[in-house]
C-alpha cells in the first residue's frame, strides 16, 4: 500500500465533491424555503448533484413539489435502493437499514437531483411514487424484487427480474453472491411445472378483459423467443384481431446479476462486466464505470486517454448504431441491408481489434486510462474506416430510408412526443427524435467531449421513421469527431500518473520498487478505493448510462447502481403500442434499439 | 403388333413428357432453394452456400438428406388430418397447374380448353393448404398467418382473374396454347401492359413471395402458417413455394411474353430462357424489397389493383369493338 493510498483511505465520505456548484445550489435553497430546513439532510457526494435525505412521510409532497417547480424535474431518471446494513464509512447520515433513491432530472436547469428515503429493516414500506411518475412503477418493483422493499399503492407490485417463483431478494447483503454458498441446483418434473405454470399469463391480474364487447380477445405470448424480439424478451399482447388493445412486457430473461457480482469483484476486475451491459456497446459501458471510480480515486486522466477513450467510444457507437440499422431494416422486412451493415461493422471490428486486441467485449479502458496506447499506425486504419463510412451511409439513406415502403412503415408510427418520452424517461437518440437536443456530451461534457466540433442531430415527429435516420445522421456525426481524434490526437501518456490507477504504467512496475508492489496489491487484491460516493452519466448508444457507485473504503464496491436507458424504453412501449397493428409493434420494436442485456443487467 | 397404334403411341408419347416435366418442374423447385441462396448471397455481398460440391452445387443433395431424414413431428395437440393434407395440397395444387401450360409447340402435358380457368381453380385451392396448416397447427401465430392469407388470397385472386380477362377477349379463348399462339407477332405485354402489371403482382401475393408474405412474415409471426412444421412436411411447403415461383414465371411467360415464341433460338430455349429471367426476378425482389403492412397490402390490392383491372378490361373491350366491330 502506498502512502497515497493511505492517506485517501482517511477521508470520508464528506470528502468534497462538486455537489456545491453554484447552479446546484438553488433548488435545495427552494426546497428549504418551502419545506423549512429541518426536513432533510444533505449529504455530501461526488455525483456532481445535490443528495438530500427525506423522511418517508414527506416523500410524495417533496416530489410533487419538484415536478410543478418552475423548470421542473419532470424525469425520474433513477429509482433504486441499497441495503446499508453492512455498510461501515456512514458518518454524518441518517441511521438507515436500507435506502431507496430517487434521482430525478431537470432537463430545463440541466440538473439533477438525488433524493433518499432511510427505512428501517422491520418497516420496508414506502408510499408508491407510480402515479406522479409513470415511469416508477418499473422501477418500484425491481426494488420490491431485489430488496423486498414494500411500495404502498402500487398498481402491480411483482417481482420482474426474478422468475415469480424465487425466494429472497438478491441485492440484500444477507443474500449469497456466489453459486457455490447455494446448495446443488435441481428442478424435478413437478417443479418445472409449477415453474411453467407460473409463466401463464392471467389477464385479469394485469386488469385485462378476456372479450370485449363484440370480440374475444387473443393473448399472444410474442417471446421471449421470438425473431423480432432482439434477445430474451416476451411480450404478451392483447390482440382484437391484429390490433394490438394492450400489451404487458414481461423482462428478466436476460438478468444476470450484474450489480451484484460488483459487489464481489475488485474495482479493477468489474471491468468486463461491464462491456456485457450494453453488448452492442463495448468500451463505450467501460466509460461511465472508470469515470466514476477515477472520481472516487481523485484520478485526473491525461488529455490523450481521454481522446482514445472518445475515440473509440465514438467507433463502437458507430458499430452499435450499424447494427440498429440492418436490424431495424430487417424487421420491416428488408432482408438485405443487414448484410451491408455487418460488412461496416466488420470493418469497424478490423480497427478495434487492431487497436484494442478484441472485438465485441474488449474491457480495454483502465482505472487511470487505457490498456495500451494506441498501436502504431493507429492513425491509417482509423482513417480507412473513416473515409469508408459516409459513401455507405448515403447508401442506406437512398435505398432504404427513401424507400415509400419503409417511409410507410415507419412514418406515424408509435410516435411520442417529448413530453411523452421524459415522463417515461426516455433519453438518447429515441429522446433526441422527438426534437429535443438533449446529448450529454454537449450538455455535460465529459472526457473532453467539449473539445470537439459535432453537431446534435435532432428530428421532428418522433416516430419510428425519425429514430431510425436520427441513427444515421449521428453516425456521421460520430465519423467527425473521429476524423478529429485522428488530426489532433494529443501526444503523452495513455495512463495517468497515480498510485490508483490500475495496473500502474507497466514502465514504472518495471523499474520502481514501490510500483512494483502497488502493482502486486492492485492485481492480486485489488485497488482500495476511499469511501464516498460517485456516479458519472455518459451519452451511451442508447440513451444515458450512468454507473452509481458506493464505496465503503474497500477493494470492492459497496453497491453499483447501473442505470441503463433500455430500461425505460421497454417500460414505454405499452403506452405508445396501444391502437397499434402487429406489425407497427415490430417496427417499433425494432426502432428502439435495446438490447436485453442492457435491460435486465 | 395389332395394338400399337398411333393413338396408343401419341398416349405414351404424352405420358413420358408429362413424367418429364413432372420431374422437371420438381426437380427445378427443389433446385431453386439453392439457387436462391446463391442469387440472394450475390446481391448482398456474401457466398451464400458453395462448400457441398462444385460451387456448392451438391447443396440441394445434402438438404434433401437433411430433410427426408428429419423427424416426421406431428404436435400432439394438432388435427391430424387436415394437418397431414395440409401440405400435400400445398403441392399438389401448383404442380397440377403446370398441366395447362404449353412449353413448346409440341410439349406440354394438357391442351384443355379451360386453361386458365383450369389454373386459377388450382390457385383457388391452393388457399386451403394454408388455411388448414394453420387451422390444424394449432397455434397462435399459425392461425394469424392463414388468416393474412385468406384475406390477401381472396383480394388478389379476384383481379387476378380479371387481369387476364384482357388476354381472354383478345384471344376470344381460354386456351394457352391459342393464347401463346396469338402473341406470334406481339406479345401481349404491350397491348396489356396493365394487365400485366397487375397479374405479376397478384401472382407474387397468391404465391406468398416477398413483399407479400404476410402470411409467414418471420419478423412478425415467426413463420407463420407453417410454423409447426418440419421434416419433408414443412419440406412441402418449401418446395410448393418454388414450384409456386415457376409456375408464375411460366404463367407470365405463356400470357405476356409469347411463350416459346423468339427468333433463331428453338421454341424450347426461348420459354426456358424467359421462365429464368422472372424466377431471378422473383428472387431480386425479395432481397430488394421491405415488407408492407398487411392492411395496406389489402388496401392496395382494392383499392389500385382492381380498378386498375377493371378500367384496363374496359378499355381492352372497347377497342376490340371499334378495331373489329363485326364479330
Amino acid at each position: 500500500m502506498t502512502a497515497a493510498d493511505d492517506s485517501r483511505n482517511e477521508n470520508t465520505i464528506t470528502s468534497g465533491g462538486a455537489s456545491s456548484a453554484a447552479g446546484h445550489a438553488d433548488v435545495v435553497a427552494e426546497l428549504a424555503r418551502h419545506f423549512g430546513d429541518a426536513a432533510f439532510t444533505p449529504q455530501d457526494t461526488m455525483t456532481a448533484m445535490p443528495v438530500i435525505w427525506v423522511a418517508r412521510e414527506q416523500l410524495r409532497d417533496i416530489l410533487i413539489y419538484l415536478r410543478k417547480l418552475s423548470a421542473p424535474f419532470s424525469m425520474l431518471y433513477d429509482l433504486s435502493a441499497v441495503d446499508e446494513r453492512l455498510r461501515t464509512h456512514r458518518r454524518g447520515l441518517p441511521p438507515s437499514d436500507f435506502t431507496v433513491f430517487y434521482q430525478l432530472l431537470s432537463v430545463e436547469r440541466n440538473a439533477d437531483l438525488m433524493i433518499k428515503v432511510a427505512l428501517h429493516e422491520r418497516d420496508l414500506t414506502l408510499p408508491s411514487i407510480s402515479d406522479i411518475f409513470v415511469n416508477a412503477n418499473w422501477y418500484e418493483r425491481e426494488v420490491f424484487d431485489l430488496f423486498g422493499i414494500d411500495f404502498a399503492g402500487h398498481p402491480h407490485l411483482t417481482r420482474i427480474m426474478m422468475p415469480p417463483t424465487w425466494t429472497g431478494h438478491p441485492l440484500r447483503k444477507d443474500y449469497s453472491a456466489r453459486a457455490t454458498e447455494f446448495d446443488p441446483y435441481t428442478l424435478t418434473v413437478k417443479g418445472q411445472e409449477v415453474e411453467q405454470e407460473a409463466l401463464r399469463f392471467d389477464p385479469e391480474a394485469w386488469g385485462m378483459k378476456r372479450e370485449g364487447e363484440e370480440t374475444e380477445f387473443m393473448f399472444l405470448n410474442l417471446g421471449p423467443n421470438h425473431p423480432s424480439a432482439h434477445g430474451a424478451f416476451r411480450l404478451v399482447l392483447q390482440l382484437d384481431g391484429e390490433e394490438v388493445v394492450d400489451c404487458v412486457p414481461d423482462i428478466g430473461y436476460h438478468h444476470r446479476g450484474a450489480e451484484k457480482m460488483a459487489e464481489r469483484q475488485s474495482w479493477h476486475s468489474f471491468i468486463p462486466y461491464t462491456d456485457r451491459i450494453d453488448y452492442t456497446g463495448g468500451v463505450m459501458n467501460n466509460l461511465p464505470y472508470v469515470l466514476a471510480v477515477e472520481k472516487l480515486a481523485g484520478i485526473t486522466v491525461t488529455d490523450r486517454a481521454k481522446t482514445i477513450r472518445v475515440m473509440m467510444a465514438e467507433m463502437f457507437r458507430i458499430n452499435s448504431h450499424l447494427l440498429f440499422l440492418g436490424t431495424y431494416l430487417q424487421d420491416l422486412g428488408a432482408m438485405t441491408p443487414v448484410f451491408f451493415t455487418f460488412t461496416d461493422r466488420q470493418k469497424a471490428y478490423e480497427v478495434i481489434e487492431a487497436i484494442t486486441g478484441f472485438r465485441m467485449h474488449p474491457a480495454w479502458y483502465r482505472i487511470g486510462g487505457t490498456a495500451h496506447d494506441l498501436p502504431n499506425g493507429w492513425d491509417k486504419l482509423v482513417q480507412g474506416f473513416v473515409n469508408w463510412m459516409p459513401k455507405r451511409l448515403a447508401e442506406y439513406e437512398r435505398a432504404m430510408m427513401d424507400n415509400a415502403i419503409v417511409r410507410d412503415r415507419t412514418k406515424f408510427v408509435a410516435a411520442f412526443d417529448t413530453q411523452q418520452a421524459i415522463d417515461w424517461g426516455v433519453t438518447g437518440p429515441n429522446l433526441r427524435a422527438t426534437g429535443l437536443d438533449f446529448d450529454l456530451r454537449k450538455k455535460r461534457p465529459y472526457s473532453g467531449y467539449e473539445n470537439f466540433d459535432f453537431e446534435i442531430p435532432t428530428a421532428v415527429n418522433g416516430d419510428a421513421f425519425d429514430r431510425g435516420m436520427l441513427r444515421i445522421e449521428e453516425m456521421r456525426q460520430s465519423v467527425r469527431i473521429l476524423q478529429q481524434c485522428i488530426d489532433h490526437m494529443p501526444a503523452g501518456d495513455y495512463k495517468a500518473d497515480h498510485p490508483l490507477t490500475t495496473p500502474p504504467p507497466r514502465e514504472k512496475m518495471l523499474q520502481h520498487i514501490e510500483t512494483l508492489i502497488t502493482h502486486f496489491l492492485q492485481v492480486s487484491w485489488g485497488p482500495v478505493l476511499p469511501a464516498a460516493e460517485s456516479m458519472q452519466m455518459i451519452e451511451a448508444t442508447k440513451g444515458i448510462n450512468s454507473y452509481y457507485l458506493t464505496s465503503d473504503g474497500s477493494t470492492m464496491s459497496y453497491r453499483t447502481r447501473i442505470r441503463t436507458p433500455s430500461f425505460p424504453h421497454l417500460q414505454q412501449i405499452p403506452a405508445v403500442m396501444r391502437g397499434g397493428f402487429v406489425p407497427d409493434l415490430i417496427a417499433h420494436l425494432g426502432s428502439i434499439d435495446f438490447v436485453m442485456a442492457d435491460v435486465d443487467r | 403388333m395389332s395394338w400399337w397404334t398411333p393413338q396408343v403411341e401419341a398416349t405414351l408419347i404424352a405420358m413420358v413428357q408429362a413424367v418429364v416435366i413432372l420431374l422437371v418442374v420438381v426437380v427445378s423447385g427443389a433446385v431453386l432453394s439453392m439457387v436462391e441462396r446463391r442469387l440472394l448471397a450475390l446481391w448482398q455481398d456474401r457466398y451464400g452456400p458453395n462448400r457441398v460440391g462444385p460451387f456448392g452445387l451438391l447443396q440441394i443433395a445434402a438438404d434433401m438428406l437433411k430433410i427426408f431424414f428429419k423427424e416426421d413431428w406431428i404436435p400432439p395437440f394438432a388435427d391430424r388430418t387436415f394437418f397431414v393434407l395440409a401440405p400435400a395440397i400445398a403441392m399438389a395444387s401448383l404442380l397440377l397447374s403446370f398441366m395447362v401450360i404449353p412449353i413448346t409447340p409440341s410439349w406440354g402435358v394438357a391442351d384443355l380448353n379451360i386453361g386458365i380457368l383450369f389454373f386459377f381453380a388450382m390457385a383457388g385451392i391452393n388457399v386451403y393448404a394454408v388455411l388448414f396448416a394453420g387451422w390444424a397447427s394449432s397455434n397462435k401465430y399459425a392461425l394469424l398467418g392463414a388468416l393474412r392469407a385468406s384475406a390477401q388470397t381472396l383480394s388478389y385472386e379476384v383481379f387476378m382473374g380479371l387481369a387476364v380477362m384482357g388476354i381472354v377477349a383478345m384471344t376470344g379463348s381460354f386456351n394457352m396454347r391459342d393464347i401463346v399462339n396469338a402473341q406470334e407477332n406481339v406479345w401481349f405485354i404491350i397491348p396489356q401492359f396493365f394487365g400485366f402489371c397487375t397479374f405479376i403482382i397478384a401472382g407474387i401475393a397468391v404465391t406468398h413471395r416477398h413483399p407479400f408474405d404476410q402470411p409467414e412474415a418471420e419478423q412478425e409471426l415467426a413463420d407463420g402458417y407453417h410454423i409447426e412444421y418440419s421434416g419433408m412436411k414443412w419440406g412441402m411447403f418449401f418446395v410448393g413455394e418454388y414450384i409456386g415461383i415457376v409456375l408464375m414465371s411460366a404463367l407470365l411467360v405463356t400470357l405476356f411474353f409469347g411463350g416459346w415464341h423468339g427468333p433463331l433460338l428453338p421454341p424450347i430455349v426461348w420459354f426456358l430462357l424467359k421462365t429464368v429471367f422472372f424466377v431471378v426476378l422473383f428472387v431480386l425482389l425479395r432481397a430488394a424489397l421491405p415488407r408492407p403492412r398487411y392492411d395496406k397490402v389489402m388496401n392496395f390490392g382494392w383499392k389500385v389493383c382492381l380498378p386498375l383491372t377493371l378500367v384496363n378490361l374496359l378499355i381492352t373491350g372497347a377497342m376490340i369493338l371499334i378495331i373489329d366491330p363485326a364479330t
